[in-house]
């Protein structure tokens, strides 16, 4: 029991410390540099310790002094509970989602069963599911509540684009779940220790608009409509400051690691390294005993995992800073009279397959 | 049905856009009325930027207008510069010498060539293409470069003389030209690949800021917003000024007077803007750069030094004013936005009895509501910035 | 004489309109009395060898002490013919107004606005006859000749209405 604990308690830690320790601070930092250096600039590289810019690696910590030390602003005639709470909900799922994504496989490790997730729950695409469209209560309370018209529509556009684009990410999931059987994502990892069953090459069709609704769930560019600069000053989190703004960028960041983490698990072989599947891991490592070798195989697993997940965030940035911004009416046309046939027709397609195997 | 719509709650909504908004760079209001999103009526609210510049003019000697017409249409400076002084030099009839006119059509292609960049780049940041913004705004710094060593500025560049210009064309400026372009052109590729034939871009322009070519001769379109329309009106080609009509270039034309004929209008217009510079660096006869009117122009720094007659003159000149013929005249050059015209009247003091400028982007601005009518309001924004409004200009 | 057929045409139409007309360094102008404006710019819009279809540039000038005091000048210009014509009327002081033009060129709209917000002329017949450069309580037309340049204006704001 008290190990289990101890397990539990482990990942967690590991898990809270990559993505609020390492992730959202140095995605700041990830979005500025490789935005210069696709724009031929040179990025953060001004904050100083001593002489030391350390490549610009100063600045996520400059900037949490700076909005930690700010002002926390309640604009005249909000709602200052809703307008409090807005950004938490915002956060929170983007936390919580982790908690249910593998980052490795099952192993005996001192004569105790590790396994790399948090919670192996049997229903966890669902889980995922549920509290993403938590999310977007989050943007329409901000909008709500600020009292500012901007806002307001920032909030109206942002709920409808989210609860559009989950529809369309639940229809793609059913592809996964049909090919794989199954709802609990560290089954649908396992299976894919073949290379030739990874979900790319089972549902590339599902992989494409996967990734486009979870980018457009996210509400980055080029579907950033509900709080683009040009049209809505800053939508539904024009009227927050401090703290409070950072934690919707917070949010945001660590659902890009969120999408990059649900795309490698259910599209990209999980923690597998290609063609090598977890029990050839252990045999590689057979020389450093069985303990060490499980140790090794965790290891390797989590850099497979995480390196992947890097990788997709690394190519939703590069969207980002890429194409323009969607009008509001064309995400919800593409959204509705494009991504939602082509699912339906991926799932029919998907069926047929299955039955005829 | 109707007594349904009526218990709804619904009424539009009035939402003040600008003067501190992102998109209303150049500063001006809209006051829109908004049902959902889609906007029912605008109003135009512009005088955010106004500094009295006639007033300023008519206060001040003929020279001394010269550095306010800087401040007109800030992106295009030397465009202005070369504007009033041909303005100035017709109402006193002055012919100046044919180095200086090539090197006024050098310096007003370099700033238009530097508009349409910043234009572009603002258009493109305004739909979320920031990597766009950013390489054009990297042309345009170099094109800068080019400009600051014509003349030793930036932007409030002040080159033009009436009569002539400030300085010679600086040594290695034809090679540093060619350095420049080259590099231009690497980056007018780049942003080509990335707007030219980008779908979203394309969605977010095709068909958005429509005005038919008779509507936009009735509303006093000019530039690149009437040639978007397919009417080539050009004032360079209409009415060749100082050396245009020796120079090889083509008028680009749009089909439906759009933002993306617009878009295009300006991308072409580039690149015939550097074939007119790269002819005129090809082209340049040797020869004065000022003409010689001791009366109207200033004589050399070492004339006035050891000539009494060239120091009577700058003594009068300067403290006084040039003092041209009573009389009044309109002269239009083509500016970045469209046609650029002075109109000038002179009771035959130092002094302007009148200077007034046709700024190009002011009846495209007043046009703005019936273009975005019934459009959504993210349609302003690439409107807005076709029609490129630029504050100082269009306020003056 | 092809540089003068807008004149030559005007003053065969409306000779008895036409007060005053020259070509000043190739300028052509013609100087007509306001009552005919109207007709006399449809006239220019519409004949068929004219075709003055764009309205370039509205302002007005103050010549304090002469009587008329103001002229308000048109400069037209023919895109079939590639002519510019300028049109010029003068305005009184004490009957500071003249039609508007809105209705034959819309492009008016706004230059006339900025006409009366800075020289006070009033365009009969204008569907929105407001300040647009300036703000509503500005107080005097800044561009006439006898407005002092250094005058102040009172302080507006919400702590002063």
């Amino acid at each position: 029991m008290a190990a289990n604990l101890i397990e539990s308690i482990v990942k967690i830690l590991f898990i809270f410390s990559v993505n609020i320790g390492f992730f959202s601070p140095i995605l700041g930092w990830v979005e500025r540099k490789q935005s210069a250096l696709m724009q031929d600039r040179v990025g953060a590289n001004r904050a100083d310790v001593c002489g030391f810019t350390l490549i610009g690696l100063f600045h996520p910590i400059a900037d949490a002094i700076k909005v930690l030390t700010k002002e926390d602003f309640i604009p005249e005639g909000a709602d200052r509970l809703f307008h409090t709470i807005a950004p938490f909900i915002s956060l929170t799922p983007a936390i919580i989602t982790f908690a249910v994504i593998p980052f490795g496989g099952q192993y005996e490790l001192f004569g105790h069963h590790v396994n790399l997730i948090i919670a192996d729950l049997d229903v966890g695409i669902l889980f995922v599911f549920a509290f993403a469209s938590l999310a977007s209560f989050g943007s329409v309370l901000a909008g709500w509540s600020s009292n500012n018209n901007w806002s307001f529509l920032g909030g109206l556009r942002a709920s409808a684009q989210m609860l559009s684009y989950e529809v369309v990410m639940g229809l793609n999931i059913i592809g996964v779940i049909m090919v794989y059987g199954t709802l609990r994502l560290s089954q649908i990892g396992a299976m894919q220790a073949d290379f030739f069953n990874w979900g790319i090459f089972l549902q590339p069709v599902g992989f494409v608009l996967f990734f486009t609704c979870a980018i457009a769930e996210n509400k980055r560019a080029p579907f950033d409509v509900a709080e683009a600069e040009s049209e809505l000053v800053a939508g539904y989190f024009t009227e927050y400051s401090g703290m409070k703004f950072v934690m919707f960028w917070m949010g945001e960041f660590l659902e890009i690691v969120t999408i990059g983490a649900l795309v490698t698990t259910m599209f990209f072989g999980a923690w597998h390294l290609p063609f090598v599947s977890d029990q050839m891991l252990l045999n590689y490592f057979r020389f450093a005993g069985p303990n060490g070798a499980a140790s090794l195989a965790i290891v390797v697993n989590i850099i497979t995992f995480f390196s992947k997940v890097i990788f997709f965030i690394w190519l939703q940035m590069t969207i980002r800073w890429t194409l323009p911004r969607f009008r509001y009416d064309q995400v919800m046309r593409l959204g509705w009279k494009m991504f939602l046939p082509i699912a339906l027709i991926n799932i029919f397609i998907t069926g047929v397959v299955i039955l005829a195997k | 049905m109707s007594d349904s719509a009526k218990d709804l709650h619904s009424e539009y909504m009035v939402i003040n856009m600008g003067p501190s908004h992102p998109v209303t760079h150049g500063t001006v209001k809209f006051l829109l009325t908004l049902e959902g999103e889609t906007i029912i009526d605008m109003k135009v609210d512009i005088g955010f930027l106004h500094r009295g510049f006639e007033k300023m003019c008519e206060n001040g000697t003929w020279e001394q207008v010269m550095p306010y017409t800087d401040r007109l249409n800030y992106v295009s400076p030397l465009i202005n510069n070369v504007g009033y002084a041909l303005a100035v030099e017709k109402l006193v009839g002055i012919d100046v010498p044919e180095r200086c006119k090539y090197i006024r059509v050098i310096a007003s292609e370099l700033s238009r060539i530097s508009d349409h960049y910043t234009n572009i780049a603002a258009g493109a940041m305004e739909v979320g293409g920031f990597t766009a913004f950013l390489y054009f705004v990297e042309a345009r710094e170099l094109v800068w470069d080019l400009i600051e060593m014509l003349c030793g500025a930036r932007v409030t560049s002040n080159y033009v003389r009436i009569g002539g210009v400030k300085s010679d064309l600086p040594d290695g400026f034809k090679d540093k030209t060619r350095d420049v372009f080259k590099k231009c052109r690497k980056l007018w590729a780049d942003v080509n690949k990335l707007l030219t034939k980008n779908r979203i871009f394309i969605d977010r322009v095709r068909n958005v800021g429509i005005m038919p070519p008779d509507e936009a001769i009735a509303w006093g379109f000019t530039g690149p917003c009437l040639r978007a329309c397919g009417i080539p009106y050009d004032v360079r080609k209409f009415h060749p000024y100082l050396v245009y009509d020796q120079m090889d270039f083509e008028v680009p034309v749009g089909e439906k007077g759009d933002n993306f004929d617009r878009y295009l209008v300006r991308m072409e217009e580039i690149n015939q803007s550097m074939r007119i510079v790269e002819q005129a660096l090809e082209k340049i006869p040797s020869g004065p750069i000022n003409v010689n009117m001791p009366e109207y122009r200033w004589q050399s720094k070492e004339d006035i030094s050891t000539r009494i007659e060239s120091l009577i003159f700058h003594f009068k000149t300067v403290t006084e004013g040039i003092k041209p013929p009573p009389g009044e005249i309109y002269s239009a050059v083509e500016g970045a936005n469209g046609e650029l015209g002075f109109y000038l009247v002179s009771d035959g003091s130092g002094k302007p009895y009148k200077c007034r400028v046709r700024p190009p982007c002011f009846p495209l601005t007043a046009a703005m509501p019936k273009m975005v009518k019934g459009g959504f309001i993210a349609d302003i924004v690439p409107t807005f910035d076709m029609i490129n409004m630029i504050g100082g200009e269009c306020d003056r | 004489m092809e540089a003068n057929i807008t004149i030559n045409k005007l003053k065969a139409r409306f000779a008895e309109s036409i007060v005053d007309a020259h070509s000043y360094r190739g300028d052509d102008t013609a100087i007509v009395k306001k009552e005919e404006l109207l007709d006399i710019f449809i006239f220019l819009r519409d004949d068929k060898e004219l075709l003055y279809n764009f309205m370039m540039d509205l302002t007005v000038v103050d010549y304090l002490g002469k009587e008329p005091r103001f002229e308000v000048v048109y400069h037209l210009y023919s895109l079939a013919y590639n002519r510019r014509v300028r049109i010029k009327t003068r305005v009184s002081e004490s009957e500071c107004s003249v039609d508007s033009i809105v209705s034959i060129w819309p492009s008016a709209n706004w230059f006339e606005r900025e006409a009366f917000d800075l020289y006070g002329i009033v365009f009969k017949g204008h569907p929105n006859l407001s300040r647009i450069l300036l703000y509503d309580s500005f107080q005097g037309h800044p561009l006439r000749k006898d407005y002092p340049i250094k005058k102040r204006q009172p302080q507006i704001g919400p702590n002063n209405n």
